[in-house]
């Protein structure tokens, strides 16, 4: 219990990407604290591969956390354009507001 | 090894609790804080298990940019922020009821993946002892994924021109150059050749 293993981190990275989806689910209304979710999923994935690439004392897990890096970069720069196009809009970020694709 | 364990405990509880801090906090900008003080915890937690290199990454990345940008949309969009909480509650059901089954299937796969014989090695690209952290991944990084690398260089690219394009407004009172237009001009459209009487001078209109 007291010594750390692979399995902590494990628990920890699933802790947070469950916190991540709880985020998604009862913010509904605010797309920035979605988008923030959407972020806390990515660092709990990384602490997955990282945590497996330091246990099994392999880097190539180290290698794809930072093209997951780089996918959260990108992702947020665009998500939060596509945001700000869309306030400039519709003048508000409410979640029930996006409905334009909904026919 | 005791003083590893309690520096553990210590960054994921902070990690934990600024998570929930995150997706609960009623104003968005102490939400932006709290995201930057998970990212800080989680790089710290990098550097403590080993991986030096993602953990600098991380602080680069994640709160150097993302959350800086995360700070910039916040503060600069005019959102009464106050309006959008509430329905809080009617989602909690249904959202804690996947989240905790979720997190026990998780938590189960952890649990059963103990018992299995032996790791399964699909990569031969071990970590050399001697080498340091960032030494390691660049060895790899340039030689046996250097395609991967060029791809995720392509799509930063790709985000950037979209955000651009995305956010750029056409103003219609600013002068702007239109390169068409200057390739395009004739000599007449600007020199004209006039006949200069002695003593009178031209008298130019325009």
């Amino acid at each position: 219990m007291i010594e750390v293993s692979l399995g902590h981190y494990l628990i920890l990275g699933a802790i947070v990407f469950v916190i991540g989806v709880i985020g998604i689910f009862l913010n509904r209304k605010n797309v920035i604290v979605l988008l923030m979710s959407v972020e806390l999923m990515l660092i709990a994935v990384n602490i997955n591969l990282v945590a497996f690439s330091v246990y099994l004392q392999d880097i190539v897990g180290q290698i794809f956390t930072m093209f997951i890096l780089t996918v959260a970069a990108s992702e947020a720069a665009i998500g939060l354009a596509i945001l700000v196009v869309f306030f400039r809009n519709k003048g508000s970020i409410h979640v029930d507001d996006i409905n334009t694709l909904k026919g | 090894m005791l003083a590893h364990s309690i520096v553990f405990y210590l960054f994921s509880f902070i990690v934990v609790a600024s998570s929930l801090a995150v997706i609960s906090s009623r104003n968005t900008v102490h939400a932006v804080f709290f995201l930057i003080l998970d990212f800080v915890s989680v790089s710290c937690l990098f550097i403590m298990i080993g991986a030096e290199f993602l953990g600098m990454l991380t602080l680069i990345v994640y709160v150097g940019a993302v959350a800086v940008l995360f700070l910039f949309v916040v503060m600069m969009l005019n959102v009464n922020f106050k309006s959008l909480k509430g329905g809080f509650l009617k989602y909690l059901p249904f959202g804690s009821l996947i989240a905790i089954v979720l997190l026990i299937e998780l938590v189960m796969m952890i649990g059963a993946w103990k018992y299995k014989d032996n790791f399964v090695q699909t990569s031969k690209i071990l970590i050399n002892k001697n080498l340091s952290n960032t030494e390691a991944i660049g060895n790899v990084i340039y030689t046996d994924y250097i395609q991967y690398f060029q791809l995720s260089g392509m799509i930063l690219l790709v985000a950037m021109i979209g955000a651009i394009l995305l956010t750029f407004r056409r103003k219609d009172n600013l002068k702007r150059q239109d390169i068409t237009k200057q390739v395009s001009r004739e000599r007449n459209e600007g020199v004209s050749l006039e006949d200069v009487p002695s003593f009178k001078g031209v008298n130019l209109n325009d």
